[in-house]
C-alpha cells in the first residue's frame, strides 16, 4: 500500500522509509513484549510475597482447615493430580484415535468435513458447557456421581478437541515418502500407521496432549457444576471417590473475609504453578527424548 | 521444446506398434501392459500403455518430466492406489495375474513388487531396523537368528554391507545419500521380491555413488526383473536392456536399448535420445 503511494518518490528515501518502518516494528514488538512480561512479573511477585511464607512440607500435607494457619492443600493436591492422570489416560487413547481416523481413514467426504468443523467449534465452546454436560452425562445418567472419574471425564471432553486437532496436524507433518516407503514393504494400513507414522508424530501428539491437561487442570467452573466439593477433610484413593481440585480450593479460600485466607490462596496458586511448570517441562523433556530417539 | 513439438509426428497409430515385444527377447514376459489408461481426476495421465516387461531383464523408462513414465512405474505396484481420486483402465498382468482385478491381494501384490524412490525415504530408524521392517510386517523370519541372517543377506545384496555390518544399531539418517539409497535398495530385497521397480534412483547422487548403484542393478538382474524410470540417458544406456521411451502420456517405443539409441523407430524417439528435443 505505501510502496504503491511513494511509487514516483526516488530510491533513496523510498529505502530509507523503509529502514525505518522496519526499525519501529521492532521497537513496537518489543514495548508489547514488555508490558506483556512486565504484567505477569508483577502477578507473579505478588502472588509470590503473598504466600511464599505460608509455603512448607506441612502445607502440602495437610487437609484444609477452619483456621487459616492450621489449612492445607493435601486433598487439593492428590485431587488434581489424580484428576489429571484420569483424564490422559481417558483423553490420550481417543482422542489419538479420533484424530487417526479422521486423518487416515475418514477420507474427504461431506461427513468428515462436517465432524472437522465442529471438533473446531467444540474446542472453542466454555468450559462450563461440558460441567453441563457432565453432570447430566456422567453424574447422573452414568451414575458415577461426583467421583473422581466424572470429573476426569468432563475435563477429557474438554481437552479431547485440542487433543484431536493436535494429533491431526502431527500426523499430516509425517511425509508421504515414510508412508509410501512402508507400503512399498507390503505393509498394511494399520502397520504403516502403527509403525511408522504414529512413533513420528508423538512429540506433536505428546505436546498437543500435555498443553490441553495444562488448561484442564486449571479449570474450575465445569468440576463446580458437576458437583466438586469445596470442603474434604480426606483425599481420593479410587476414581469413585469425591474430589476437589487446587484451583477449586484457590477459589474457596479467596472468597472467604478473612485476610488470613488470602495468603493460603496465594500459596496454594504458587503450588499450581509449579505443577503446571513441571507438566510443561515434562512435555519438552519427553518430547525432546522421543525427537532423538526418531533420529536414532 | 515449442520448435520441435510442432514437427514433431502424430501420436496415434504408434500404440500398436509399442505394444510388440522388443527383438529376440531371451527371457519369459513378467508384466504384461495391456491397453492401461489412468487419470489423476478428470485428467488422464496415461494413454492407452501396451508393453511387455521380460524377466530378469532390465528394462529403462525414458521420457521428459510430466510424460507419465514414473505414473506408470507406479501403477505396477498399485501404489497410486494411496492417491486420492486415482483410476486405473486396462490390465496389468504379471505373471499372468491380473493385479488390477477383482480379489486381488494390494499387500501381496507389494510384496512381490519392491519399490525403490526418487529420494531415498529411510525410515528414522536403525540401519538393522531398516531392513528388518519388510521382515516383520510381513512374518517373514521366525526367529532373531533368521532376521539378523536376512538382514545381512540383503545389505550385502545392496552392497553396503560392508560400510555398516559395524553400525546396524545406529541410525539410518546418519548415513550418506548413496548410501541411504543402497539402504533403501537392501529394504526392498529383504522380503525377496519378483520385480523391482526403480523411481529415478540415482537422481539425487553424486557420480561416485550412481555408478555404484549402477553396478548394483546389474548385478541385481540375474535375480531379478528390474524397471528403472530416469532421467538420465546415459544412465538408461548403461544399465537397461531394454528402453520405452515415453511422451505426454504414450509409450511412443519400446525396444532393445541399443536400437532405441542407434537407430530408433521414430522420429521423436530420435529427436529426444539426441538432445533435439524434451
Amino acid at each position: 500500500m505505501t510502496a504503491a503511494d511513494h511509487a514516483p518518490v526516488q530510491a533513496g528515501r523510498g529505502n530509507a522509509g523503509r529502514l525505518w518502518a522496519d526499525r519501529a516494528f521492532q521497537a513496537v514488538g518489543l514495548g508489547v513484549l514488555i508490558v506483556a512480561l512486565s504484567a505477569l512479573a508483577a502477578l507473579l511477585y505478588d502472588v509470590w510475597s503473598d504466600g511464599y511464607h505460608r509455603l512448607s512440607w506441612q502445607f502440602l500435607t495437610t487437609f484444609p482447615s477452619r483456621r487459616a494457619d492450621n489449612a492445607g492443600i493435601y486433598a487439593a493436591l492428590i485431587g488434581s493430580i489424580y484428576v489429571i492422570t484420569v483424564t490422559a489416560v481417558l483423553a490420550l487413547p481417543i482422542g489419538v484415535a479420533a484424530a487417526v481416523y479422521l486423518e487416515e481413514y475418514g477420507g474427504r467426504s461431506r461427513v468428515a468435513k462436517f465432524i472437522e468443523l465442529n471438533i473446531a467449534n467444540l474446542a472453542s465452546v466454555p468450559s462450563i458447557i461440558y460441567g453441563l454436560l457432565g453432570l447430566g452425562l456422567f453424574v447422573r445418567m452414568m451414575g458415577m456421581g461426583r467421583s473422581v472419574l466424572a470429573g476426569a471425564a468432563t475435563l477429557a471432553l474438554l481437552a479431547l478437541p485440542v487433543v484431536i486437532l493436535s494429533t491431526r496436524e502431527a500426523l499430516r507433518t509425517v511425509p508421504m515418502s515414510i508412508r509410501e516407503g512402508s507400503y512399498a514393504l507390503g505393509a498394511t494400513k494399520w502397520q504403516t500407521i502403527w509403525h511408522q507414522v504414529l512413533p513420528m508424530a508423538t512429540p506433536g501428539i505428546l505436546t498437543g496432549l500435555i498443553l490441553s491437561l495444562s488448561r484442564a487442570i486449571g479449570e474450575t467452573a465445569p468440576l463446580i457444576t458437576i458437583g466438586a466439593l469445596t470442603y474434604i477433610p480426606f483425599a481420593p484413593d479410587s476414581i469413585w471417590s469425591p474430589f476437589t481440585v487446587l484451583p477449586i480450593q484457590i477459589f474457596n479460600w479467596v472468597s472467604r473475609p478473612q485476610a488470613e485466607f488470602k495468603t493460603v490462596a496465594a500459596a496454594a496458586i504458587i503450588v499450581l504453578l509449579i505443577l503446571l511448570l513441571t507438566m510443561n517441562a515434562a512435555a519438552i523433556l519427553l518430547r525432546d527424548r522421543y525427537q532423538k530417539q526418531g533420529r536414532v | 521444446m515449442n520448435v520441435v513439438t510442432r514437427g514433431m509426428p502424430s501420436l496415434s497409430g504408434l500404440t500398436n506398434r509399442s505394444g510388440t515385444t522388443p527383438v529376440a527377447p531371451d527371457t519369459p514376459v513378467k508384466i504384461d501392459v495391456e491397453g492401461l489408461q489412468f487419470y489423476y481426476g478428470a485428467k488422464q495421465a496415461l494413454e492407452d500403455i501396451s508393453i511387455r516387461i521380460h524377466a530378469n531383464l532390465v528394462t529403462a523408462f525414458i521420457g521428459p518430466s510430466g510424460c507419465g513414465k514414473s505414473t506408470f512405474l507406479r501403477t505396477l505396484n498399485r501404489m497410486n492406489d494411496i492417491i486420492p481420486d486415482t483410476r486405473a483402465e486396462g490390465r496389468v498382468r504379471i505373471d499372468g495375474q491380473d493385479i488390477y482385478g477383482p480379489g486381488v491381494d494390494v499387500v501381496q501384490l507389494r510384496r512381490r513388487v519392491g519399490m525403490v524412490f526418487q529420494k531415498s525415504n529411510p525410515f528414522p530408524k536403525s540401519i538393522f531396523e531398516n531392513v528388518a521392517y519388510g521382515l516383520r510386517v510381513n512374518g517373514l523370519a521366525r526367529s532373531k537368528a533368521e532376521m539378523a541372517a536376512r538382514v545381512e543377506e540383503s545389505l550385502k545384496a545392496a552392497a553396503i554391507w560392508e560400510e555398516v555390518k559395524d553400525r546396524l544399531h545406529e541410525s539410518a539418517l546418519a548415513l550418506s545419500g548413496g548410501q541411504q539409497q543402497r539402504l533403501c535398495i537392501a529394504r526392498a530385497l529383504a522380503i525377496r521380491p519378483e520385480i523391482l521397480l526403480m523411481d529415478e534412483p540415482a537422481s539425487a547422487l553424486d557420480p561416485i555413488a550412481t555408478q555404484r548403484i549402477e553396478e548394483l542393478i546389474y548385478d541385481l538382474k540375474k535375480n531379478y526383473t528390474i524397471v528403472i524410470v530416469t532421467h538420465n540417458m546415459q544412465q538408461a544406456a548403461r544399465v537397461s536392456d531394454h528402453t520405452a521411451f515415453f511422451w505426454l502420456g504414450r509409450l511412443v517405443e519400446y525396444d532393445r536399448t541399443d536400437k532405441i539409441f542407434t537407430a530408433p523407430a521414430e522420429k521423436l524417439t530420435e529427436d529426444y535420445v539426441t538432445g533435439r528435443c524434451g
